[in-house]
């Protein structure tokens, strides 16, 4: 019997609405959420099961209904909230950074916040520079937040669940390209957890760590390092903290050459991370320095011979394994 | 409309005199915070609540202890008035574990769930949000509570204050927004910063707002129980200003006070002082005399020396109390 599939939005949504049944202290809230079920269309039909008190419309106010989340989570509810494009994370930057992330730890341990931040990145939708951009490292950077990045329709629903049960504030970006993408998502419950790296493909000549929408590119560049013999280990680290940092190290020091591929921009980004603990991790071990491959660091442009230019592509990502193994 | 007319005392004399005592202790507590400072037994700073006490008890002698405030950098107030024990709110100033948040919060973020308090908040207007959906929350759960807001003028400036009051009028969440016009933010008057009137900001959105003489911590409770039982009923958010003053500078170290006049400090010092305004009228009515508000006086001096003995004796975290509590 062949395994059944689903897009990546419908993971997301099944996986919110079998922790919505689970759990009467889930709810969602955010801009255009219910009847409109998000202009991804990833949440239609929530609110015709659970109704408007609990898939709950907002004005276009990202800080306050973030906040009004972090409040809820702090006495007794599991609030999902949506930030439609992870551009606006930007707009609720204090209450996800100064409060959510904070409140544990300042209260000494008596509060919890467990809250779960879903939105976007990644670019080439043609939407320009203030809806395109991922924006993950930002908040890979601050103490207090778990930061998941499902690169599949399976990691979508495991990853959500994992997500909405956990104690500590989490912050989920969806490719926004891969809604439509369908792959093998088991019915029923499963959690993908935190702080495991999958091996999307074993290999022997280079490591390619990539994120989110990029493990897609980075096993297309593996086909195409094939064709000349060269074996590829795509690795997901599937959350930027908690970090797989060991699962990484190993595969380095297997292979002896790393990559690191992210959407986000290349400066002070996730591949710089990344790229730091695999050197630190195994020094002794490479043949040559970590690469690292993210957007470029411009505005995203809207044009789009220009657009396209800015991301990670396969025949990038090949080219610089190519170079890093000394082939021609 | 302001509520100027002089309510009848009803309340039984008792309730009086603990309301006095607690804004005896909170003055008493704050004369030795400014100590502590002054002989450098103190870490950082402290914004002393001296001079508004007839706010923060006139608001929570309106609560239930199950009822949830937020409070502001000047906090130490809100937090006895809801129930704090002195020991535990001196302890977390100097950096003890025994205090409120294992001495990791410090003066601006003191937190104690036991008694509703989610937490002082070092970002002006930051806490909008989360007593905002602490009202959601409680609305959702069905429990009855209500939440407080407590925030000066300097936070009539944030966004985020809006935005939650506008969520909290249209989906009529019980929340009393208690707006603390002590007539300066920092070091600025409020006269620079608020145009139009403050009430109307509130009434813009429906919410039912009203001004009370801060300085009369009888006023204060018979505006908050009638307001507090409305929202409790169901009947929507409101939005009280009392009109306070801070008797020292911003904060400990903020002496000079440059911007104010030393007249205007001595006026509302001598003519509009929260405790002489309750302890001269329980007088004239009769119901007391001084031996009694002298017995208050020093029984509250006793428990605030009981309480900084403890806190100066009180162990500092150990050094592995560092890591925990970053996630829950």
């Amino acid at each position: 019997m062949s395994e059944r599939e689903l897009t990546y939005g419908e993971a997301v949504r099944e996986a919110i609405a079998e922790e919505m049944r689970r759990d009467p202290r889930v709810f969602l809230i955010g801009e255009d959420v219910a009847e409109a079920g998000h202009p991804f269309k990833v949440l239609t039909g929530l609110v015709q099961e659970f109704g408007t008190d609990r898939i709950i419309d907002t004005p276009i106010s990202e800080p306050g209904y973030a906040g009004i989340g972090v409040g809820a989570a702090m006495t007794g509810m599991r609030p999902i909230v949506d930030v439609m494009f992870g551009d606006f994370i930007t707009l609720a930057m204090d209450q996800i950074v100064n409060q959510a992330a904070k409140v544990h730890y300042m209260s000494g341990g008596k509060l919890k916040v467990p809250i779960v931040f879903r939105t976007t990145l990644g670019a080439t939708r043609r939407s320009a520079a203030q809806h395109s951009q991922s924006l993950h490292a930002w908040v890979s950077h601050i103490p207090g937040l778990k930061v998941a990045l499902p690169s599949s329709p399976y990691e979508a629903k495991g990853l959500m669940k994992s997500a909405i049960r956990d104690d500590s504030p989490v912050v989920i970006f969806e490719d926004k390209m891969m809604y439509r993408i369908k792959g093998p998502v088991p019915e029923g419950d499963y959690l993908v957890p935190f702080g495991v790296a999958e091996v999307k493909r074993a290999g022997t000549d280079v490591t390619i760590v990539a994120t989110s929408s990029m493990v897609q590119v980075a096993l297309g560049a593996a086909a195409m390092l094939d064709e000349v013999g060269l074996h590829a280990e795509v690795i997901d680290p599937r959350t930027t903290f908690p970090l797989d940092k060991q699962t990484l190290i190993d595969s380095a020091k297997k292979t002896s050459r790393a990559i690191v591929v992210d959407e986000g921009y290349e400066r002070y980004g996730v591949t710089a991370e990344i790229a730091a603990v695999i050197a630190e991790g195994a020094f002794y071990h490479l043949d040559a320095p970590v690469r690292r491959i993210g957007a470029m660091d411009v505005p995203v442009p809207f044009s789009p011979v220009l657009e396209d230019l800015t991301v990670p592509t396969e025949k990038a990502v090949f080219e610089v394994a190519k170079a890093l193994c000394g082939k021609p | 409309m302001t509520t100027t007319a002089v309510i009848e005392p009803r309340m039984e004399l008792e309730q009086n005199l603990h309301m006095y005592r607690q804004m005896a202790k909170i003055r008493a507590f704050e004369e030795q915070v400014n100590e502590l400072y002054k002989s450098a037994k103190m870490p950082g700073l402290a914004h002393l609540y001296v001079g508004e006490e007839g706010v923060a008890v006139g608001v929570c002698e309106a609560l239930r202890r199950d009822d949830f405030i937020t409070s502001t950098h000047r906090g130490h107030g809100h937090c006895l008035a809801k129930g704090a024990s002195v020991n535990r709110m001196f302890a977390e100033l100097l950096g003890k574990e025994a205090g409120y948040c294992r001495g990791k919060g410090g003066s601006m973020h003191i937190a104690d769930p036991e008694t509703g308090n989610l937490g002082a908040n070092a970002i002006v207007g930051g806490s909008a949000g989360i007593a905002t959906g602490a009202a959601l929350s409680a609305k959702m759960r069905g429990s009855g509570q209500v939440a407080v807001c407590f925030f000066g003028d300097g936070a009539l400036g944030q966004g985020l204050l809006y935005e939650a009051m506008n969520m909290a009028a249209l989906w009529k969440l019980p929340v009393v927004y208690v707006c603390e016009n002590n007539l300066y933010g920092e070091y600025t008057p409020c006269g620079e910063t608020v145009a139009g009137e403050i009430l109307a900001r509130a009434r813009a959105f429906g919410i039912h707002a009203e001004g009370v003489d801060g300085q009369d911590v009888q006023l204060v409770n018979a505006v908050m129980r009638r307001l507090v039982e409305r929202a409790r009923r169901g009947e929507g958010p409101a939005f009280v200003e009392c009109k306070t003053y801070r008797y020292y500078g911003h904060h400990v170290g903020d002496v000079n006070r440059e911007y104010r006049t030393r007249e205007e400090e001595r006026e509302w010092m001598t003519q509009h002082d929260p405790l002489e305004t309750l302890s001269s009228r329980l007088t004239a009515q009769g119901l007391a005399d001084a031996s009694v508000f002298e017995r208050i006086q020093t029984d509250v001096k006793a428990e605030v020396d009981a309480g900084v003995q403890f806190a100066l004796a009180a162990a500092y975290p150990e050094a592995t109390e560092i890591d925990q509590h970053v996630y829950a």
